[in-house]
């Protein structure tokens, strides 16, 4: 299986139901590579749904994803090869040691040396010196720190991040905001969820403003979040 | 797909090394069966005959379906089976590593459930070592092909703890009886080999057909 590239990710009047509750209505977008697209909204906008359809856990009901060229359905593996998610859950082990977890996902993603891998990920995240402890022994900002390598060990081109900032402390808040910023400049593709507007704050190339599974606007190079944020949000459906 | 097959079996199994909380809940529950009917069937030491058969199936069907039931119950509680899916590994190779976990763990349990059944039963079950071995497999990964595959299909069911007995235990009813009567055969004063062979092959050609169909349709059941 080859990992599959691609230079940008549309969105295609994309709508998903859950039975008779629509979770997301007729939302569209396009993002290149090198860029970071927030999506901004309050409880149940449908931005987890969003993140979930990206990464192929489901599939929109209607509308379509393409990346690049590709589609979730044609190309399968060669395309999950290539996304990294980190959701609200943490998909890691907590009977397993930060290195375990690292190296079970880098052998899944198939690198060549897991341990290797997973020891350079422990580096990145600082947790060299715990390498060898449970997870479940770690505190949530920990474990979110873990599950930020566990969801990029592979080097994805698309990064799906879903409140990345939760649990984490004011430094190591700041090493995300630059791994973030450098992901970027690999040229990986970022979508971010968060409410958390100000550390979003100058850090999104576009963001989506959710409400009801719709979007309220889209905007470009945002600046001054929170006051746009509010301003949208009191409008009128 | 063998090597995802391997890492997901040594993580499932590392996990439970940890935690031991699968093995310790199906072996007790699997002795707790074998000595309820032990006390109920054996009468001033004599033991009905070939009731052992029966009886360390239903300790393997009963243990197993608690076994089966929490292998996915644990990837559910951490997420853990959408970050599987996610993998570009193949999918039916995840479902493979979660099969080879749950027999592993069926054969440890066999291998304390034989000896005490063979005890309280007065049963000559180790007098065919080879034969017993290939009854016992070739059952445990009948039924555990399907087990697994149907505690997967139900890991987002709200009654999935009622549901997967009453889905896997019609659906297997032809391995368990297969296996109790190639281990009854196995009991008896003059073993008649030819009659054991004709139930491993049976039990062999269920297998071959319950993983065939569960490799086939993992995938599409995964999915979404």
């Amino acid at each position: 299986m080859i990992p599959l590239d691609f230079e940008d990710l549309t969105a295609e009047d994309v709508s998903r139901h859950f039975g008779r509750r629509r979770a997301l209505s007729r939302i569209s977008f396009q993002t290149p590579k090198g860029s970071i697209l927030g999506l901004l909204g309050p409880n149940g906008a449908g931005k987890s749904t969003m993140l979930a359809v990206l990464a192929t856990l489901l599939r929109p009901s209607s509308g379509a994803v393409r990346y690049g060229t590709h589609t979730a359905v044609a190309s399968g593996a060669a395309l999950r090869a290539r996304i990294g998610i980190l959701g609200h859950d943490l998909f890691l082990y907590p009977e397993l040691t930060a290195r375990e977890n690292l190296a079970f996902f880098a052998g899944l993603y198939g690198a060549e040396n897991p341990q290797s891998a997973a020891d350079a990920a422990l580096q990145r995240s600082g947790l060299a010196d715990r390498a060898d402890d449970p997870v479940a022994s770690f505190s949530r900002g920990m474990r979110q720190r873990v599950a930020l390598e566990r969801a990029l060990i592979h080097g994805p081109r698309l990064v799906l991040l879903d409140e990345p900032f939760t649990g984490l402390d004011d430094a190591s808040t700041a090493a995300l905001v630059a791994r973030l910023q450098g992901l970027r400049e690999s040229d990986a593709i970022v979508v971010l969820a968060t409410h958390d507007l100000d550390l979003a704050e100058g850090l999104l190339d576009t963001a989506l403003f959710l409400r009801d599974g719709r979007i309220a606007e889209t905007v470009a190079r945002p600046d001054a979040l929170r006051s746009t944020y509010r301003t949208i949000m009191r409008r009128r459906p | 797909m063998i090597r995802t097959a391997w890492l997901v079996l040594k993580k499932d199994l590392t996990v439970e090394v940890r935690s031991l909380e699968i093995a310790y809940t199906t072996l007790f529950f699997a002795v707790s069966c074998v000595l309820f009917f032990a006390f109920a069937l054996v009468k001033e030491g004599k033991a009905p005959e070939d009731g052992a058969a029966g009886i360390l199936w239903i300790a393997i069907a009963f243990g197993g379906t608690l076994a089966l039931g929490r292998t996915f119950e644990r990837e559910r509680q951490s997420e853990t089976l959408r970050a599987l899916l996610m993998a570009p590994a193949a999918r039916p190779a995840i479902y493979v590593g979660k099969l080879l976990g749950i027999v592993a763990l069926l054969v440890a349990a066999e291998i304390v459930l034989v000896p005490l059944v063979a005890f309280l039963f007065q049963a000559p079950l180790l007098s065919h070592p080879f034969w017993l071995g290939a009854v016992l497999l070739s059952g445990t990964i009948g039924f555990a092909t399907v087990g697994t595959l149907f505690s997967a299909m139900l890991v987002r069911a709200r009654s999935r703890d009622v549901l997967l007995p009453v889905l896997l235990y019609p659906i297997t009813v032809p391995v368990i009886i297969a296996g109790v009567r190639a281990t009854a055969a196995l009991l008896q004063p003059d073993v008649e080999l030819a009659l054991v062979r004709f139930w491993v092959a049976l039990l062999i050609a269920l297998d071959v057909v319950f993983v065939t169909l569960a490799l086939w349709t993992f995938e599409p059941l995964m999915t979404d």
